[in-house]
């Protein structure tokens, strides 16, 4: 376990190399220069040249990689080139509010899904599976985007329940949250049934039968809790979806989160900003993937018995 | 096949060669602005009704189509492309190769897929095929993994010892041999992907990084017209349903052909 520790996080070394510098790259031929951004068509060639200097984006382009990793090991992700604030503090004020939507997401999405997927596996080949596995297939087709505004169209424009956008208590959670979470209900739905479909064919579903206890029980107490431990997978690595959606969620509800703060920086080219939200989307995603799998090594007794004998 | 997918198959038909003959069948101009009669509510002149420019919302979904419809097909192809010749590669020749090739597959797909091509859009000119290009620059790298696991699980197979025994260069055994028995999954996994090529296509559009204005597509058009959300639902109404509809096709057509040809595509 230790070692496998080790190893995984050994593994992270090349990749936060290849992401910084897949950023770097990314954000340096971004079209539309900033520099004339800030001080407009007209500015003296001299001040434009000073404001080079200043900001260091006249040197050599490896230079400036060199010292922005120099910068990233400190915690300083370079100051937004609008509003000149740390985009690090940024992030970290903003770093909350999209850690709350995805919980609401998931505090939405994990019963339900895993709720429809049950059903659906347990019902398997009626008119409820069917029902149940089409609507999350149409899950997965909606645009995050419009379902979004169709939400709230209904629940805030039509009905008045909550407010339709903007930061601040639960109410403003609620509508952000079920956007976002109605394409993880519909993938965690469907993985649930396949998982828990395949498990029903093991023999040892067959033993359990032979003994004589009832369906309800065989399903729940026995294949459930078997498929809770793939399905943990699924649940971390759809976290990476959240992220995805957040930008389109927070954008439409006006959410303070990383997403829109994202989509602010591409809107105005603000380079450090567009880096430092994608170098802190992919670090969150890269660790909860690595949680993910310790936890499946933890849970799983075949995958340690397997590390142990080898 | 299912019926499911019959239906799929038969509707993709149909939106396609409405938004393929846009011009010949479109009722209105789709860029023309007619101020005369902005806003107006779906009526028998204008079937989906018009935006805040008085554009016809009917002939912009259809040109719309055409863009998005494209966009989503191309890259399918080019993921594909890329992800069958990488695969084919890594999986046969093994060695040095497969673990590059992996280790690239493995930094990307640990990216946030949706945050790599906002990225990639931003980057270069923005347009069509920077949408392209973008969907495949992540896309092709499940392509190359379910090829690679396919193409290791039947190279050490009777058929592949007999090519060999029979004199055939590893060229040969590899696009003559191994290829066509890769045909199946590549059928699938594209049904399956262009789903999600098309809901791709229109996220990015929506953020305004796709076709640029006056262009319609899609997702721009839901974009554009969002601040008349409560006054002229129609404007997002329809867009967005072609998008949900068109997407949702392909991901019924993907799960008919997975269960056709009986293959274990998690997705």
């Amino acid at each position: 376990m230790k070692i496998y520790l080790i190893k995984k996080l050994f593994l992270l070394i090349p990749l936060l190399i290849g992401v910084t510098s897949l950023t770097f790259v990314l954000t340096k031929s971004l079209p539309g220069d900033p520099v004339l951004n800030m001080v407009g068509e007209r500015a003296q060639p001299e001040v434009i040249d000073k404001i080079r200097k200043e900001l260091g984006s006249d040197r050599n382009i490896f230079i400036q990689y060199v010292g922005y990793i120099k910068l990233l090991t400190k915690g300083e992700f370079g100051r937004s080139y609008y509003t000149n604030r740390n985009v690090f503090d940024d992030l970290l004020l903003k770093l909350p509010n999209t850690l709350k939507l995805a919980l609401g997401a998931m505090l939405i999405a994990i019963p339900l899904g895993l709720l429809f997927g049950f059903v659906c596996a347990y019902k398997r080949g009626t008119i409820t599976d069917g029902l149940i596995s089409s609507l999350s297939v149409t899950g997965l087709s909606i645009p995050v985007f419009w379902s979004g505004l169709l939400i709230m169209l209904f629940l805030s424009l039509r009905l008045k329940l909550l407010p339709p956008s903007g930061t601040g208590d639960i109410r403003f959670l609620i509508l952000p949250s079920i956007t976002l979470a109605l394409p993880a209900i519909a993938t965690l739905t469907r993985v649930t049934r396949t998982t828990l479909v395949e498990i029903f064919g093991s023999p040892f579903v067959t033993a359990v039968r032979a003994k004589g206890i009832t369906e309800l029980r065989i399903n729940f107490f026995h294949v459930f809790k078997n498929g809770l431990i793939p399905l943990i997978t699924v649940i971390g690595l759809d976290f990476g979806s959240y992220l995805n959606g957040a930008v389109l969620t927070e954008t439409i509800f006006g959410w303070d989160g990383i997403g829109r703060f994202t989509m602010e920086g591409i809107i105005k080219r603000d380079y450090p900003v567009i880096m430092g939200c994608i170098i802190v989307g992919t670090i969150i995603f890269v660790f909860v993937n690595l949680f993910v799998d310790i936890l499946y090594h933890y849970f799983d007794p075949r995958i340690r018995l397997y590390e142990k004998s080898r | 096949m299912k019926k499911a997918g019959k239906i799929s198959i038969t509707l993709l038909f149909f939106i396609s060669l409405l938004s393929f003959s846009a011009p010949l069948i479109s009722p209105y101009d789709p860029n023309k602005i007619d101020l005369d009669s902005i806003k107006e509510p779906p009526s028998l002149q204008h079937i989906f009704g018009t935006d805040n420019k008085g554009r016809d919302i009917f002939s912009r979904i259809l040109y719309g189509g055409k863009i998005s419809i494209s966009v989503a097909i191309v890259a399918a192809f080019l993921s594909m492309g890329i992800g069958l010749i990488v695969g084919l590669c890594s999986g046969y020749f093994g060695g040095k190769i497969d673990t590059c090739i992996m280790a690239i597959v493995d930094l990307i797909l640990s990216f946030p897929a949706f945050l790599l091509a906002i990225g990639i859009t931003v980057v270069l000119p923005p347009g069509i095929y920077t949408v392209m290009m973008a969907i495949a620059a992540v896309g092709w790298t499940s392509f190359a993994r379910l090829i690679r696991g396919h193409i290791l699980t039947i190279k050490e197979t009777t058929f592949v010892e007999a090519a060999k025994a029979l004199g055939c260069s590893r060229i040969r055994i590899l696009f003559v041999h191994l290829m066509p028995q890769c045909v199946p999954l590549l059928l699938v996994m594209t049904g399956l992907k262009l789903g999600s090529y098309i809901l791709t296509e229109a996220s990015l559009s929506f953020l305004g990084l796709g076709a640029q204005p006056p262009t319609a597509t899609w997702g721009s058009m839901v974009s554009a017209n969002r601040a008349y959300i409560s006054t002229a639902p129609w404007m997002i109404l329809f867009p967005g349903l072609m998008i949900a509809i068109t997407a949702l096709c392909f991901n019924a057509l993907g799960d008919a052909l997975r269960d056709r040809y009986d293959l274990k595509i998690k997705w």
